[in-house]
């Protein structure tokens, strides 16, 4: 599989990654060598699809009790905050001017 | 010159018969640090109130006996485990700052029975890596030759264990993550069955494939310390309740006549004949303790890597999603609205390996070629372990090499990544098939390099594997690299 600049530039746009010219370029290049390796998974002969979780004697997964616990608290919560301002995480804009 | 103690049990007499202090152990592990460190790499960060705390557990020892084998024990952490009061980077430039809220459970359980977190170890960048070199943070050396790497993604674990700067550490393995450096670096690295560790508060990566374990220079240490971990916490859903004490029950029982896999795939030409030639040897010993070895065929484990690297790619896609720069993390200045600030974020918070794999994971789970890559990639996992449970129909465990070769040079794969990749082939099917493995030292190559056996075997066997483990570090020997000695350092 041949990966062309402008898959990359999609590819890149859906994972929320901005890349520089250089990066969009060498990643089309490096991206396709992993495909072509990968890709020999069609020589395969196949199940049909569904996956097999589990090996049957894992036992049941338990499940926790919902009981109520204290949430972390906010001023604790915004310590790791690039930024902050009183209760909130402050961003930059989101909608237009105007809008 | 030599640790304080070799191993838990000497820890628990030294302790227990006040040879020493827990001061004192954990001064001695402070100071080795602060002097091979600067040339090994191995911690990202110490914890200034280890001195402390050691001081407080001596002062509670002195009007009660220690309460548990890990009171008082010195214990190294990856930094992708959250230990509250230390900062957690996971090597990102992304996480450089963060500091967790919590401790991770396996970092809570260790605490709560006394242990002393030393510091915070080096890795490979989000955990995605076969030599740590993908680390934002710094360069980790291997002590047996520091022109090498250490392997990865837990290389300055594996270090900490082999350089003698920890008595034992925690990492995590999701393709391999602590079975390759382990045997990089000569020392025993466990990963258990998934579902037996809990991950709460390890940072996540591939869900479906991450586990924690421990790195020690013993199987028995490696045993208490899985004791230790294991069983539900009520905070990762998927911790089975498997009773933790089958793994000492296995433990203690005989190898003789145990039945052991060779799978003919993981001995083909890619197989460097040192490695070879000394696995041959960790097989005669077991032939010696009665174990019986036995050819088996596991076809389709050489998809494991074009496997692993859509399936796990693809959860890194979306596990790493959370890091958009708005409530922890690092922030890109550069941007006037939202959306150009999530972007910019990404672009200069992550490195080029993390950028790889979350372009990978994207693409192989987008419109139009989730059949294609994805699905099939499940399917064939699906074919794996199926081979696996019917190979453990005949045998009680496979015995393979944990590499194909002895450790790398530097720089040597880390312009092209799928060479790089295909360090972890014989260790990824463990992962993908959710199966207990270790590596643990064989007998180095003739130029003094480690080599390491795997061990894998069926769900919930890492007991039976810990024995094997027991029995080939009593023929090959803890062995130690020279570092320090040869440094200077010798004082012993």
């Amino acid at each position: 599989m041949q990966l062309t600049r402008e898959q990359v530039t999609h590819v890149a746009r859906l994972a929320s990654l901005s890349l520089t010219p250089e990066e969009e370029v060498h990643f089309a290049g490096e991206l396709s060598h992993i495909l072509d390796y990968v890709e020999s998974l069609n020589r395969l002969k196949l199940p049909p699809p569904g996956l097999n979780v589990g090996d049957g004697e894992q036992g049941p997964t338990p499940l926790r009790d919902d009981t109520p616990r204290p949430s972390t608290p906010v001023d604790l919560a915004l310590t790791n905050a690039p930024d902050h301002s009183g209760q909130f995480f402050r961003v930059p804009r989101i909608l237009e001017e105007g809008r | 010159m030599t640790p304080l103690f070799d191993g838990l049990a000497a820890f628990c007499r030294g302790r227990d018969s006040r040879q020493f202090s827990i001061e004192e152990a954990t001064r001695d592990y402070l100071s080795r640090i602060e002097r091979e460190d600067p040339e090994l790499g191995a911690f990202l960060s110490t914890n200034s109130n280890a001195v402390n705390r050691a001081r407080q557990l001596d002062n509670r020892m002195a009007r009660n006996p220690a309460p548990s084998p890990f009171y008082g024990y010195p214990v190294a952490i990856k930094d992708n485990l959250h230990v509250a009061g230390l900062p957690t980077t996971c090597a990102s430039r992304m996480l450089a700052n963060f500091r967790p809220l919590e401790n991770a459970t396996v970092v809570e359980r260790l605490l709560q029975s006394g242990a002393i977190v030393l510091g915070k170890t080096n890795m490979d960048e989000f955990a995605m890596g076969s030599s740590t070199e993908n680390s934002a943070m710094g360069v980790t050396r291997n002590p047996w030759d520091l022109r090498r790497v250490p392997g990865g993604s837990s290389g300055g674990s594996a270090v900490a264990v082999a350089a003698d700067l920890a008595p034992m550490a925690l990492g995590s393995d999701t393709g391999g993550s602590i079975r390759q450096p382990a045997a990089f670096c000569g020392v025993l690295g466990l990963k258990p069955t998934y579902g037996r560790i809990s991950r709460y508060g390890l940072v996540a990566f591939s869900s479906s494939l991450d586990q924690i374990g421990p790195f020690a220079r013993r199987a028995e240490d490696a045993l208490q310390m899985m004791l230790l971990l294991s069983g539900p916490d009520g905070r990762d859903m998927t911790v089975a309740s498997r009773d933790p004490a089958e793994m000492e029950r296995d433990f203690r029982a005989d190898v003789r006549g145990k039945v052991i896999g060779l799978p003919e795939e993981f001995f083909g030409d890619g197989l460097d004949p040192d490695v070879r030639a000394s696995l041959d040897r960790a097989r005669e010993v077991l032939s010696g303790e009665g174990a019986v070895f036995r050819p088996i065929r596991l076809p389709s484990a050489q998809y494991g890597i074009n496997v692993y690297y859509l399936i796990a790619t693809s959860e890194a896609a979306s596990n790493l999603s959370r890091y958009d720069g708005v409530r922890y993390g690092y922030r890109s200045l550069k941007s006037k609205n939202i959306r150009d600030m999530y972007t910019h974020t990404r672009q200069e918070g992550f490195g080029p390996e993390v950028k790889r794999r979350i372009l990978l994971g994207t693409f192989a789970l987008s419109a139009g070629y989730q059949d294609q890559y994805y699905r099939k990639a499940q399917q064939v996992q699906s074919l794996i372990r199926e081979e696996f449970d019917r190979a453990f129909h005949e045998v009680d465990m496979i015995f393979a090499p944990t590499t194909p070769t002895p450790p790398f040079l530097f720089g040597e794969k880390v312009s092209d990544p799928l060479a790089m990749y295909l360090s972890d082939i014989y260790t990824i099917s463990a992962n993908l098939a959710g199966l207990p493995a270790l590596s643990a030292p064989s007998w180095p190559t003739p130029s003094g390099l480690p080599v390491g056996v795997q061990l894998i075997g069926p769900a919930w066997s890492e007991g039976r594997l810990l024995r094997s483990a027991a029995i080939l570090e009593e023929a090959v020997g803890i062995r130690r690299p020279s570092v320090g000695t040869t440094r200077g350092g010798e004082a012993a």
